[in-house]
């Protein structure tokens, strides 16, 4: 492990963006925080964790995938891939961290999405462990540690600065890079403070959520159960959930006419809208009911069934914190616990 | 690096009116000859750039050596796009996608009966063709076939000169409503399956049609002796992406294009019935 002080933190940001794009939150015009690009003067913010999460980094809310110039009966296809920029996102908590994974278990496996791909390799990701988390967090539900997060490299604050340690071998490399800045220590600060992380996630309201209820194998109890209509009831397919989850990754592909060309471009979709699968034969999700079911029961049964268990939830509670109507993934799972099956 | 996602650009060399809304569609590579291989009952993704991409079944068999074929009815954007242009247009097809009919595994060596209605004959057309191609690989085969009328019956040129000239093929059309210069048999087909006089012993069948159709045949086929692990179907919800990514062609864990579109009904009572 490399200690970093207080002082040299942003002398560690500067090092990074003289090679490559850094990103970090930053509190915006409206005091929330966002990934922007970091520059000379510009700060870390200090709040648990962004308005959007950071999938963006490999799966943006809209990209271009291709071209096609269209001339007479003719069709030019224009392969518009090119090689992305290394970049490193500095400041991912446990739970974004997570995501990652579950995005990879889509978008890695067979047939391969290169876009995806291009950018998962070009970035590093340092992780920041969580001093505070707060009331909607539930990631230990998932088996995730806010106190010792994946990624490249994992970073601690403790008392006079920061504790960084790097995990892969791109974390390894961006730490040699940046070699004079650290200095060696041991891990008796970040042991301190992840006992203090962990007392207080013990306490959190939402500590004893449990999958109880959900997981692999249960599909025909779980979809069945009758709830279902009483928790979509008030749902108003706004789709806000999907848009601020880390781990939703369904998308749309659309075609622009540009008036010299048309751009087929991928953007992000939500099975929460009634377009999603909608078909001139017909419309095999009718009501509200059955998009909220289909949402859930993605990331708390079908998901695990096809990933060891995985669950595709991440305990971010961003979704917690927008709905309109706060219902949430925590109240569905609550439901779905109490005089399930299991 | 590969990418399904980026598509090939096709000619369509000929376009064949099949009933007053259904035409076919014959792709060839601009060098000539296919596109890529595929196996009968998968599909491939039809665009038009800057109209729509859409999912569409590959229509010919695998034994046609020069070109692929397929049969789309005018009901949306695309369709309708496809169903207003001329023989020599471009079009982008990228494919193959889904699981196959298992035509030589499971399907190997037995009898077989197709079950299909109107549009619904054209993912099993691949079948009969490659069982054509292939006869001695497999037993007895009964087609009963219906549309609501004469003129909806798809391929009635190719079924009336080809497959009623097989060795051991036995066409029953039919058709919804009494027409005039139509002497064949009338009715429904869930009732005809009954009337057909079929033997379930080494025998599948394979259905493909509207889903009112699959409804009411589905427990005849069983009246009759069929056990649900004999009998295939091949599904169709909305598509985007073609490989299992997009999001919204599953029935609980299996997502069509990627699990399916052919699926086992005893296959199909695992999961929730949402399509």
């Amino acid at each position: 492990m490399k200690k970093l002080s207080l002082a040299k933190l942003y002398d560690f940001f500067a090092a990074i963006a003289a090679k490559e794009a850094l990103y970090l939150p930053v509190n915006n015009e409206v005091g929330k925080a966002e990934y922007k690009r970091w520059s000379e003067g510009v700060e870390l913010s200090h709040q648990l964790n962004t308005l959007r999460s950071a999938k963006d980094f490999f799966f943006p809310q809209t990209e271009n995938l291709m071209e096609f110039k269209m001339e007479g009966k003719k069709i030019d296809i224009i392969d518009t891939r090119e090689a992305c920029d290394d970049f490193v996102i500095f400041g991912v908590r446990a739970c974004d961290a997570a995501s990652f994974d579950i995005l990879d278990r889509v978008y890695l496996v067979d047939p391969v999405d290169s876009y995806y791909k291009n950018r998962r390799e070009h970035g590093t990701v340092i992780t920041h462990a969580c001093g505070k988390p707060a009331e909607t967090c539930f990631c230990g539900t998932f088996g995730i540690d806010a106190a010792d997060p994946k990624g490249d490299i994992t970073v601690w604050d403790v008392e006079d600065g920061y504790v960084f340690r790097a995990n892969t071998e791109k974390g390894e490399k961006l730490m040699a890079a940046t070699a004079d800045l650290f200095e060696d220590t041991d891990d008796k600060a970040v042991k301190a403070e992840q006992d203090k992380v962990r007392e207080i996630l013990a306490k959190m309201p939402l500590a004893d959520l449990t999958t109880e209820g959900v997981g692999a194998g249960l599909t025909k109890e779980v979809f069945d159960r009758p709830e279902w209509a009483s928790l979509s009831e008030s749902c108003l397919g706004c789709g806000t959930c999907t848009f601020v989850c880390p781990t939703c990754q369904c998308y749309d592909i659309r075609d622009f006419d540009t008036g010299h060309g048309i751009q087929r471009f991928r953007c992000w979709d939500s099975c929460m809208y009634s377009d999603f699968t909608k078909m001139s034969a017909g419309q095999p999700r009718p009501t509200q009911l059955e998009r909220f079911r289909q949402r859930f029961m993605h990331k708390l049964v079908y998901f695990p069934d096809n990933n060891d268990g995985v669950f595709g939830c991440v305990g971010c509670g961003r979704c917690l914190s927008r709905c309109p109507i706060s219902m949430n993934i925590v109240k569905v799972m609550k439901t779905l616990a109490k005089g399930g099956n299991k | 690096m590969e990418e399904t996602l980026i598509p090939y650009a096709g000619i369509v060399t000929k376009i064949t009116g099949q009933t007053p809304d259904v035409k076919t569609f014959r792709v060839e590579a601009p060098e000539g000859g296919k596109l890529f291989e595929h196996k009968p009952g998968q599909c491939a993704m039809l665009s038009v750039p800057g109209v729509s991409e859409a999912m569409i079944s590959i229509t010919s068999s695998p034994t046609n050596k020069e070109y692929m074929e397929f049969s789309v009815k005018k009901c949306g954007c695309l369709s309708g796009w496809l169903h207003g242009m001329d023989e020599g247009q471009m079009i982008t097809v990228r494919g193959p996608y889904g699981r196959p009919f298992p035509v030589d595994d499971e399907l190997a060596g037995k009898n077989l009966v197709f079950v299909a209605g109107g549009i619904g004959l054209a993912p099993l057309r691949s079948v009969i063709n490659y069982v054509r191609d292939n006869r001695d690989k497999y037993g007895r085969v009964d087609i009963i076939y219906g549309s609501r009328s004469k003129d909806d019956l798809v391929y009635y040129d190719e079924i009336v000169s080809e497959w009623m000239n097989t060795p051991d093929f036995h066409v029953h059309l039919t058709i919804d409503r009494e027409q005039e210069g139509w002497d064949g048999h009338v009715g429904f087909v869930p009732n005809y399956i009954e009337e057909v006089g079929l033997n379930p012993i080494n025998t599948c069948a394979l259905m493909c049609g509207p889903p009112i159709m699959i409804k009411f045949s589905l427990p005849n086929l069983l009246k009759v002796g069929f056990d649900k692990t004999q009998i295939y179907t091949t599904m169709e919800l909305r598509m985007k992406c073609g490989i299992g990514k997009c999001g919204r062609c599953n029935i609980g864990n299996k997502y069509v294009c990627k699990d399916g579109p052919v699926f086992r009904f005893d296959q199909l009572d695992e999961l929730p019935g949402e399509y």
